[in-house]
């Protein structure tokens, strides 16, 4: 494999547990430097196993993965010491205070200099807002807490790559803008950030480039903006006339129309169309408008196209 | 901090951390005070250092009208367990008699718990994967763990010895001490060849920490591996017992185990001493390169 300026990079992974079971199918993944990267894909898509690989905790089949530059697992040793991760939910000693949890933790790092241990690990604890629970036993906090302090775990050093397995699971409205202000801020300061959610107007609010995954297979991957644009906008027309309106769009293409009271929407036709002439006809047709326009695409209608899977978008 | 201004493809930010030999120490002893401060460890060490106290008082009270243990029925009558008869005569004796009472069952079931946890504990918490990203490195890791779990045979020895000797002291004579062969040595003596026993103790648990340490390794489930581990200590308890399996006996781990009292011969006789110290020596080889073996090659499921 060619070593590329990417902070992850996969070719032909693939994952087939004892039993047969194929969890991950010759995923060719890019992770692009400096990029804010939202990992998407319905439960039981191969995600975790993805991500376990990447880490150097489970053994791919077959097929290679590199992390920011170098082979994995076997430069696990000088690779991970700059790569934060909070992978399935937080883990923790319940029988030791938060500190202590970090303090573990940081220890295990053969290249954490135990000088500034203590240093780091209070202003870890302060960075996720956890700074006056420190002294707690982890066994006491609630899971908000637990997933900052394992937020904290993965910002015990500056970190190149984060790997970010729903980062913000079992956190409350305001706890999920902290963690998204964070996000934003660490890929600021130049941290590649690798976060896998099922919320996808999180990912919306904060990736730069997205892939989805389905059974194994990774289905797409760019950034957001070309995911979106991939799946066409939608029309939306308000009428008092909705029975007129729907034969009307049918009759320039529109498909997939669906009425709500007075309001009509329906897929635009894949060949452009100018959309005043469209409103043109309704009017000529004697459809009384109220409004019109196309809904911008979310990245919801694209990844219920590529999956042709619901997806729990309240979380 | 200079990664603020680097753009978006930008080259590597933070220099590579060289690890320093001393630092991967840290995990050492990390996992030393994450082991001793645990509730468990505590109430296990609690619960070895009463046996002496509680055998102490036995025999005081059953001695407390001038006889000695074991007399109640006459002669004829099974004989106590080792060393309780002399215990009156000599405080000292309280730690040998502690010692063989505890070591066929008592701390190999402690150990089994601390063991059989090591790695499956961390797995079943989830706690193993953030230890190995971390990176611990598996190797290492593994090394912490029998570091800690070796460490934990030895204090849990000098519990049941120290809380013997104390116990001991407080409720019957020291003196001079009167060996398993008839030769009397001073109580200085006396006490070098108690801390030998409770060295010998501790080493004849290696074999049945390295075992539950590779149980540990083939499971996600801490219960699971401990109950395993002490389950394996009881058979291997009993058929150390029957007679027709005399043939697999010398290899069984427990088989040699109360050889320690050879120690207090005069002069000692080391046969069976070495022989239990070559089958601890064995199974820590035989079981530390499978817990090796398994775990470097393990996927990290939980």
């Amino acid at each position: 494999m060619e070593e590329t300026g990417a902070a992850v990079e996969t070719r032909g992974l693939t994952k087939r547990y004892r039993g047969g079971q194929l969890a991950v199918a010759g995923l060719d993944l890019t992770v692009p430097r400096g990029s804010v990267f939202g990992f998407l894909g319905p439960n039981g898509s191969g995600k975790t196993t993805t991500i376990r690989m990447l880490m150097g905790l489970i053994e791919p089949t077959s097929g290679a993965a590199r992390l920011l530059g170098e082979p994995m697992p076997r430069a696990a040793r000088s690779v991970l010491p700059r790569v934060g991760a909070l992978i399935e939910g937080p883990a923790l000693y319940s029988h030791l205070t938060g500190r202590d949890n970090l303090l573990r933790y940081d220890a295990a790092d053969p290249t954490a200099d135990p000088r500034t241990r203590p240093a780091r690990v209070a202003s870890a604890l302060d960075r996720v807002g956890l700074g006056a629970a420190a002294g707690k036993k982890a066994r006491a906090y609630s899971l908000g807490m637990k997933q900052r302090l394992g937020l904290a775990a993965a910002l015990l050093q500056p970190r190149e790559l984060l790997v970010l397995d729903e980062p913000t699971n079992g956190l409350d409205p305001q706890g999920m803008r902290e963690i998204r202000a964070l996000v934003r801020e660490l890929a600021g300061e130049g941290t590649t950030v690798f976060l896998s959610s099922h919320l996808l107007d999180e990912i919306e609010q904060v990736c730069t480039h997205a892939a989805v995954m389905a059974q194994g297979k990774l289905i797409t991957q760019g950034t957001v903006a070309e995911l979106a644009a991939s799946s066409r906008g939608r029309l939306s027309v308000t009428t008092p006339d909705p029975v007129d309106a729907v034969r009307v769009l049918k009759e320039h293409g529109v498909t997939d129309l669906v009425t709500l009271d007075e309001r009509v929407v329906g897929e635009l036709p894949q060949t452009p169309l100018e959309l005043a002439d469209l409103n043109a006809a309704l009017v000529r047709e004697g459809v009384r408008v109220r409004a019109f326009g196309t809904e911008r695409a979310s990245l919801e209608d694209a990844f219920v196209a590529l999956t042709g899977e619901g997806f729990d978008v309240a979380g | 901090m200079s990664r603020a201004e680097t753009g978006a493809p930008a080259a590597p930010v933070a220099a590579v951390r060289p690890s320093r030999p001393l630092w991967t120490l840290a995990l050492f002893r990390s996992e030393l005070t994450t082991t001793f401060r645990r509730w468990r460890t505590l109430a296990l060490l609690g619960v070895l250092a009463a046996v002496p106290v509680l055998i102490g008082i036995a025999v005081k009270i059953e001695t407390s009208d001038g006889g000695t243990v074991g007399q109640g029925g006459g002669g004829g009558e099974g004989e106590a367990p080792a060393f309780f008869s002399q215990i009156t005569n000599n405080g000292i004796f309280l730690v040998f008699a502690a010692l063989a009472a505890t070591l066929p069952v008592f701390l190999p079931m402690a150990i089994g718990v601390i063991a059989g946890d090591s790695i499956a504990g961390e797995a079943s918490s989830g706690t193993l994967r953030y230890l190995l990203v971390a990176p611990a490195g598996r190797i290492r890791l593994l090394l912490a763990k029998f570091t800690a779990v070796m460490a934990f045979c030895l204090v849990a020895t000098l519990a049941v010895a120290v809380s013997g000797l104390a116990t001991g002291a407080l409720l019957f004579p020291l003196g001079d001490v009167t060996l398993i062969s008839g030769t009397t040595v001073s109580f200085g003596d006396g006490l070098v060849r108690a801390l030998g026993v409770a060295a010998v103790v501790a080493l004849s648990l290696v074999g049945i920490a390295t075992l539950g340490v590779f149980i540990s390794t083939l499971t996600n489930s801490g219960i699971a591996a401990m109950a395993t581990t002490v389950g394996l200590v009881i058979t291997a308890q009993i058929l150390d017992t029957i007679p027709q399996l005399h043939g697999i006996h010398p290899y069984l781990f427990p088989h040699y185990w109360l050889s320690f009292a050879d120690l207090l011969r005069a002069p000692v006789y080391w046969d069976d001493l070495v022989k239990n110290l070559e089958l601890q020596g064995l199974y820590a080889a035989v079981f530390g390169s499978a817990a090796w073996a398994r775990f470097t090659a393990k996927d990290i499921t939980a």
